[in-house]
């Protein structure tokens, strides 16, 4: 059977994979901006506190994918939640990191400056740190999402769907038709997400911050 | 366990020879890339691309050529190796500062010469910033050879999984992780001397 | 408006402010010099509570500052700092509206206000509010945080080293313009620098401080005649002349043009007007002074296309540059000509004294600053 017999006959399974794929990563990226942010704000608060969260957040990193999931796995069974738990716990440090970093590496004369002139730290964050930093924020946010689409794959090895599952058919049955179908969608999707965020990255960036480095 | 030495024997084996054709491979693409004007950027362009293929499916892809085994997660790693070698190769080189350029020129050293005697070896710290961040990475992903029929750490890891047993899966893990964090700690020690020297 | 009451500031054992105590009036410009780490800069946002004394008391309009919630303190009081002040992802505007915004006023209001201090600094609000700080030059920059701190009609405004990382002319015309607007405006500014030039040109008073003490406060004109301390004399240095003679070389202007012999007429002629004078300072080949020519004399006795060198007259009175300035006055009075030559000992062409180089140095010396 040729490949694009493959793909018409099995249209509606590689679909219903992309978009599981899909879901998966935007709910990972979701959770993982809505616990990273705040934290890396509160960070970029409390510094001395900052080193050993970001080495632990680091040391969590390096622990394999397929590792991860399997605990989950072992803890929660096989489905979405755990798949979901991994890949959110995997997407939050390079948010995590890039929002502490955003905020610290202001230049400290726009602190002093909007100190100096009244503002309380409330609106310190959001008028004058969050605009400066959002940039590397949404730099953090595309490396997140690169990271969780690779990682998502992973997921179909603990029953969680996605393109994962497609790849890993094709693997234990030695089938080519089920891994490119499964690969080249994966593959395409990180690479246009890539762009895709790089793009808004620089969008968004301030036209006053353009000039200098974001 | 005892079959744990031999494990972390065969992940080190395989992370190690991924590594050192993809030094070789990727010192000799940042070079091109900074000899090279038209080349730089669609080189630059191309290892990101590759950064960016989900592991799972490059290395999927990769095992419909290599087959099941150790060379396909060896070519796998390879592959994600580059990036931050040639990185930083073409930073370090394009950063060498004009003046010794200048003054390797002026000694009327040839451009291999230069590139040799003075470019590589000045911009060495920033290369070997990239390999250590290579054989971290590396350390992690070879876990995934297991599933394309490769060895190593991911052995017992897999068969863990498979037969939900907590120890078996750490049996594999810790390793991996001590691993990682030993090299990176031992290789960034390095690193800081040589940027001192 | 300002009262300092034995303010003590330590960072661990090192003592910044020591039992610091005096008093600013309304509408003053007062400005804090000293060598770094004397505690000027700690004085200053001690002011706005950036930074909080460890012992005395701080008085702003009668009310001890420490009793005011500091984020209102400092809405009233403006605060500049050094170049990179301005928030980068704001416009001009957005920037100079900044404190207004916080202070809740209506939008026609400030964006009045906003036109108005454009205006003050001839800075067209069409052309320049939309502007991105990054997208304007330094002292336009700084500009625009002198106008960010005025917009919302503080009393008081601090100026931490506004002008340190700015050009020198670009610094001396900012100068002008926060001096004019403080007249105009009638605002207490306190200013912070190391730049005794830039104290003696704006302060209405100058507080001199050495390691957290002060070691004068005086207006410029009484610390330049009597200076508390070695070290304040050393900071006046060249503004100071107790009564040292001044030469011809501290009167002149030492950017001459100077001209060969061997010109020709017709070119110096041109020349001259181009250059909108009329004589022409003419030298040897070795450089060495060889007379004057003016228009008239080419214009009664040279023809076209002779050399100048026939031409010279010595009728410019001459000094030595080491010649006391007095002499060469008295000679600038009597002159024909109306300027005096300078020549150096190996007789070449060191400057000339003109009634107007004479003017400014002696306006330097009698009331300081470098109006040149």
């Amino acid at each position: 059977m040729s490949f694009t017999e493959f793909i018409q006959l099995n249209q509606r399974e590689i679909m219903s994979s992309l978009f599981q794929h899909l879901s998966l990563v935007f709910w990972a990226v979701a959770i993982g901006m809505v616990i990273a942010v705040p934290v890396g704000i509160i960070l970029s608060r409390h510094r001395k506190m900052a080193a050993p969260v970001l080495a632990f957040a680091g040391t969590i990193q390096t622990i394999p994918g397929l590792v991860m999931l399997g605990i989950a796995l072992i803890f929660w069974g096989i489905g979405t939640k755990p798949a979901l738990i991994v890949l959110s716990l995997y997407a939050i440090l390079p948010i995590l990191r890039n929002t502490y970093t955003g905020i610290t590496d202001i230049n400290p004369g726009y602190v002093e400056a909007a100190r100096g002139i009244g503002m309380t730290s409330m609106q310190r964050l959001l008028k004058v740190e969050l605009p400066i930093a959002t940039p590397t924020i949404i730099g953090g946010i595309r490396i997140s999402t690169v990271y969780i689409i690779s990682w998502a794959t992973l997921a179909g090895l603990i029953g969680a769907g996605g393109l994962g599952d497609l790849i890993w058919t094709g693997l234990s049955t030695y089938n080519t038709n089920y891994i490119l179908a499964g690969a080249v969608p994966s593959a395409i999707m990180a690479i246009l997400f890539n762009l895709l965020i790089g793009g808004l990255q620089r969008g968004i960036t301030p036209r006053g911050l353009r000039r200098v480095n974001p | 366990m005892n079959n744990l030495p031999n494990y972390i024997l065969e992940h080190l084996v395989i992370v190690l020879i991924a590594t050192a054709i993809a030094v070789v491979i990727g010192i000799l693409l940042g070079v091109i890339a900074y000899w090279v004007k038209w080349a730089e950027q669609a080189i630059l362009w191309l290892v990101e691309i590759i950064q960016t293929i989900p592991s799972l499916a490059l290395l999927a892809l990769l095992m419909i050529f290599f087959g099941l085994g150790n060379p396909t997660i060896i070519a796998g790693l390879v592959l994600y190796a580059l990036m931050p070698i040639v990185r930083n190769a073409h930073i370090g080189l394009t950063g060498v500062e004009n003046h010794l350029k200048d003054a390797a020129k002026g000694m009327g050293m040839s451009r291999l010469q230069r590139l040799v005697k003075v470019e590589i070896p000045l911009s060495f710290p920033l290369i070997f910033s990239g390999i250590r961040i290579s054989v971290v990475n590396s350390l992690s992903i070879a876990v995934m050879g297991v599933l394309i029929g490769a060895g190593g750490l991911g052995f017992p890891v897999y068969r863990g999984i498979q037969t939900n047993n907590m120890e078996m899966i750490l049996t594999g893990a810790i390793p991996v992780v001590l691993m990682a964090l030993v090299f990176d700690h031992l290789m960034n020690r390095f690193e800081k001397k040589l940027m001192r020297s | 408006m300002i009262r300092f009451e034995s303010v003590t500031k330590k960072y661990g054992k090192k003592t910044i402010l020591n039992k610091l105590s005096f008093e600013i009036n309304q509408g003053d410009f007062v400005v804090l010099i000293g060598p770094s780490g004397c505690g000027k800069t700690t004085t200053l946002k001690s002011i706005n509570r950036l930074i909080e004394p460890d012992g005395g008391k701080i008085y702003v309009d009668g009310r001890d500052i420490m009793k005011e919630n500091p984020v209102e303190l400092r809405r009233k009081i403006g605060y500049v700092i050094q170049q990179i002040g301005l928030f980068p992802n704001m416009t001009v505007e957005q920037n100079i509206a900044v404190v207004p915004k916080l202070l809740k006023v209506p939008k026609e209001e400030w964006q009045q206000r906003v036109k108005d201090l454009l205006n003050l600094v001839a800075m067209p609000y069409e052309e320049n509010a939309h502007m991105y700080p990054s997208e304007l030059s330094g002292g336009q920059q700084q500009r625009i945080g002198v106008l960010r701190a005025l917009a919302a009609s503080p009393p008081i405004v601090l100026m931490d080293e506004p002008f340190g990382a700015l050009d020198p002319l670009t610094r001396d015309s900012l100068q002008e313009e926060v001096k004019k607007l403080q007249k105009k405006l009638k605002k207490t500014i306190v200013f912070v620098t190391h730049d005794m030039d830039e104290a003696l040109r704006m302060a209405d008073v100058v507080i001199f401080m050495d390691q957290g003490e002060i070691v004068q406060m005086a207006s410029p004109e009484e610390m330049l005649q009597n200076p508390a301390s070695p070290l304040v004399k050393s900071f006046l240095g060249k503004h100071l002349n107790n009564g040292a003679v001044l030469l011809a070389s501290d009167v002149m202007k030492s950017r001459v043009l100077k001209v060969h012999r061997e010109m020709q007429t017709l070119q110096s002629v041109e020349l001259m007007r181009n250059r909108d004078v009329n004589s022409l300072i003419v030298i040897n080949d070795d450089e060495t002074y060889a007379g004057t020519i003016s228009i008239e004399r080419i214009k009664s006795a040279g023809k076209a296309g002779t050399q100048i060198g026939g031409l010279l007259t010595m009728e410019a009175p001459v000094v030595q540059v080491s010649d006391p300035a007095q002499s060469a006055f008295e000679l600038l009075m009597e002159s024909p000509t109306g300027y005096v030559i300078v020549l150096h000992e190996d007789q070449t062409v060191a400057g000339l004294i003109t009634k107007t180089s004479m003017a400014k140095a002696m306006g330097e010396t009698l009331w300081g600053g470098d109006a040149v």
